[in-house]
């Protein structure tokens, strides 16, 4: 077999690594107080931004791309001729380190495809992580994927070294996951996020009581989900993550919308384009719940299994919720103010700081950044109240839609449309 | 009807403003003398910037902000927007006079103009952590040469010194022409007259290159296209989030 030299090894091994959405550098403050290099910065710091449009914050990497399962959705399959490369413990960290030096990069996230045995890998890159912080003396940002069906002290020992753990769900229902994966289960994914989530709310207390307690993945862990590759509805993935966030304290739950790199395999759906509207629907959604406190059951209805992908979810819920508008910016509290379409967490924050001062009106609203070609439909200020009583949902909708078209479509849409060239035979009403 | 001048520092705004309360006045247009306007028949005045005296003005505006927001005037002055001064000056009029804190009023225009002005700074200076790309000399130093906006460099020295600790590093501000260097134990500010690389795009001349550097450089091009996806390409998005500018310094987007 002849050598492959490192370039070649790092893009067959960049190229394999790159359909892992997490790209956060957030959440640890790691401190660098041994003159070593590297700190966190609890912000996180994107550090490139690819032609796709996602930031190059972590040097995102796999271990090695053999792996011994063969899963339908993954490009790194076994049953796939692709080519197959490793990289040694030492190249990872001589090219982290180098590539940290020059500042191209916040840290390392380093996943594996699974040779031998879960545990053999497992190790191997907890002995990445390990000789980083120890011998290399690096105090950056590190994410580790925990491998599933790798024992409990790996998984322990890694949260030790690592800032942020993950374990990739993968397929949202246990029934798809075994028709695609039949050689991974629901258990063996879920028992290392039990773990994880224990032992990092157990380093919490424990940082409580000895300030300089070891932190366990200080900041917390994530999952991944692949949307399109199997029939679940947005409403069963929505239902499922706010699970998530609930029970297992995830940090974040990424989707990652179905790109097919396998279509010879009948178990899949025939797509052209990924699903980028939905996923990006899927994202805003994520964001009401974890932003602007909205439960899962308010963004979906149970008549409703897919979300709108004409409109976000926030305009959606307040199209559907009319009666609870228009709010009143001066005298409603936070969480309804949140609630109003074109009014983001920070413009809301800053309503409620600036009305302590003086009224608010339009004008003040427009210059504090609020979006009011959305926003004027749903909120009164110290002004004549918004006609809002004349406005059914459906010619609201219409109207902000065609409003909003020319400036999101093109860069969203991924389909071609069937009638983008059709002008109605009436004139518009609005 | 008078106009103030001052040396264009921070301090000189500073004891121009406090000059203004000593004598009462309430000027017209405070200005850097570099950017004078001339005025027919406005009368002028100049003030010999005054360590002590900035810093009693200085000591008056932290008392009065929260610790949050206490870098807010600070960070409003280095956008070096035209008539910033003023708008600085009216802020700090009201401050002083109220009782309550009027840095969340929003509603003022000033307020919400310094509060989005600071944000823009602070955002330069983010970009500085995103965007600076060392190169390794033969001499041992990583040298990164780029040109911000605003004068940010010396607000992002600590956050570099405390990432690069074990590393001789310097940032060199082309535009304005200077540069901070780190030598293991301190930062301080250096000039450099003998130039080893190119002022427009702060590339080293490659005879004092390290040897390694073209191949992480190189390494870190291929990694950049291949963690790509290209199904998804959206290069609006990505000129959205790095901006035109900053391409000329990034070993990544060049050909």
């Amino acid at each position: 077999m002849e050598t492959k030299t490192v370039q070649q090894r790092l893009e067959i091994l960049s190229d394999a690594a790159k359909y892992d959405v997490s790209c956060a550098s957030s959440g640890s403050n790691r401190k660098n107080n041994t003159k070593g290099i590297g700190n966190g910065v609890a912000c996180g710091i994107c550090h490139s931004f690819t032609e796709d449009g996602r930031c190059v914050s972590l040097f995102k990497i796999l271990m090695t791309n053999h792996c011994i399962y063969d899963c339908a959705y993954c490009a790194n399959r076994r049953s796939n001729d692709r080519q197959r490369a490793t990289l040694t413990v030492e190249e990872i960290i001589d090219l982290t380190i180098g590539f940290y030096r020059r500042n191209y990069i916040e840290g390392l996230f380093l996943s594996s495809g699974v040779i031998k045995s879960p545990d053999f890998t497992m190790e191997r890159m907890v002995q990445v992580a390990k000789k980083l912080r120890i011998e290399e003396n690096y105090h950056g940002y590190i994410h580790l994927k925990a491998i599933p069906g790798a024992s409990h002290e790996l998984v322990h020992e890694a949260g030790l070294w690592a800032d942020r753990m993950s374990v990739n769900l993968e397929i949202p229902t246990e029934p798809n996951l075994k028709l695609l994966a039949p050689e991974k289960n629901y258990p063996a994914i879920f028992s290392p996020m039990t773990q994880i989530r224990n032992e990092i709310l157990a380093s919490k207390e424990e940082v409580k009581i000895f300030r300089n307690a070891r932190r366990f993945a200080p900041a917390g862990q994530s999952t991944q989900m692949i949307i399109g590759a199997t029939p679940e509805t947005d409403r069963q993935i929505i239902l499922l993550s706010s699970g998530l966030y609930k029970t297992q304290n995830l940090k974040r739950v990424y989707f990652s919308g179905y790109l097919p790199v396998n279509e010879y395999d009948k178990r899949l759906p025939a797509l052209t384009r990924p699903p980028l509207v939905r996923e990006n629907r899927l994202y805003q959604s994520d964001w009401l719940m974890r932003f602007y406190h909205y439960k899962a059951e308010e963004i979906l209805t149970d008549d409703q299994p897919f979300l709108d992908l004409d409109v976000d979810p926030k305009l959606g819920y307040a199209l559907r919720n009319m009666q609870l508008f228009p709010v009143d910016i001066n005298r409603d509290d936070y969480e309804m103010i949140l609630r109003i379409p074109g009014v983001g967490v920070q413009s809301a924050q800053r309503i409620i700081m600036a009305r302590r001062h003086r009224k608010l009106n339009s004008e003040h609203l427009s210059k504090l950044g609020i979006v009011m070609k959305r926003a004027k439909y749903f909120l009164t200020c110290n002004e004549l109240p918004a006609s809002i009583t004349d406005w059914t949902p459906e010619r609201l909708k219409h109207k902000l839609i065609t409003g909003a078209i020319s400036k999101n479509k093109k860069s969203l849409d991924t389909q071609l449309s069937l009638f983008g060239n059709y002008q109605p035979v009436l004139p518009p009403i609005h | 009807m008078t106009i103030i001048t001052y040396d264009g520092t921070f301090a000189g705004f500073l004891t121009a403003v406090f000059e203004c309360y000593n004598r009462k006045v309430f000027p017209m247009d405070i200005c850097s003398l570099m950017g004078e306007q001339k005025h027919l028949f406005a009368q002028k005045a100049h003030f010999q910037t005054d360590e002590t005296k900035a810093d009693r003005v200085w000591k008056g505006i932290q008392n009065k902000l929260s610790g949050k927001n206490n870098q807010l005037v600070f960070y409003a002055f280095l956008s070096e927007e035209h008539g910033i001064e003023m708008k600085i000056y009216r802020f700090l009029r009201r401050l002083f006079s109220e009782h309550f804190n009027i840095e969340t009023d929003f509603g003022d225009l000033d307020v919400l103009y310094l509060t989005q002005t600071s944000r823009k700074v602070k955002q330069e200076a983010m970009r500085m952590l995103q965007f600076v790309r060392f190169q390794h000399t033969k001499d041992g130093l990583y040298f990164c040469g780029i040109e911000p906006r605003y004068d940010v460099i010396p607000l992002v020295v600590s956050q570099f010194q405390k990432r690069f600790a074990d590393q001789r590093w310097l940032l060199y501000d082309l535009k304005r022409n200077y540069g901070m260097l780190y030598d293991k134990d301190k930062a301080q500010e250096v000039v450099i007259s003998n130039k080893e690389f190119s002022s427009i795009t702060g590339q080293v001349n490659e005879n004092v290159l390290q040897e390694g550097e073209e191949f992480y450089q190189q390494l870190w091009k291929s990694y950049f296209t291949h963690i790509n996806i290209k199904e998804r390409k959206n290069l609006k998005l990505q000129r959205q989030h790095l901006p035109r500018r900053f391409w000329k310094y990034l070993p990544e987007m060049k050909g």
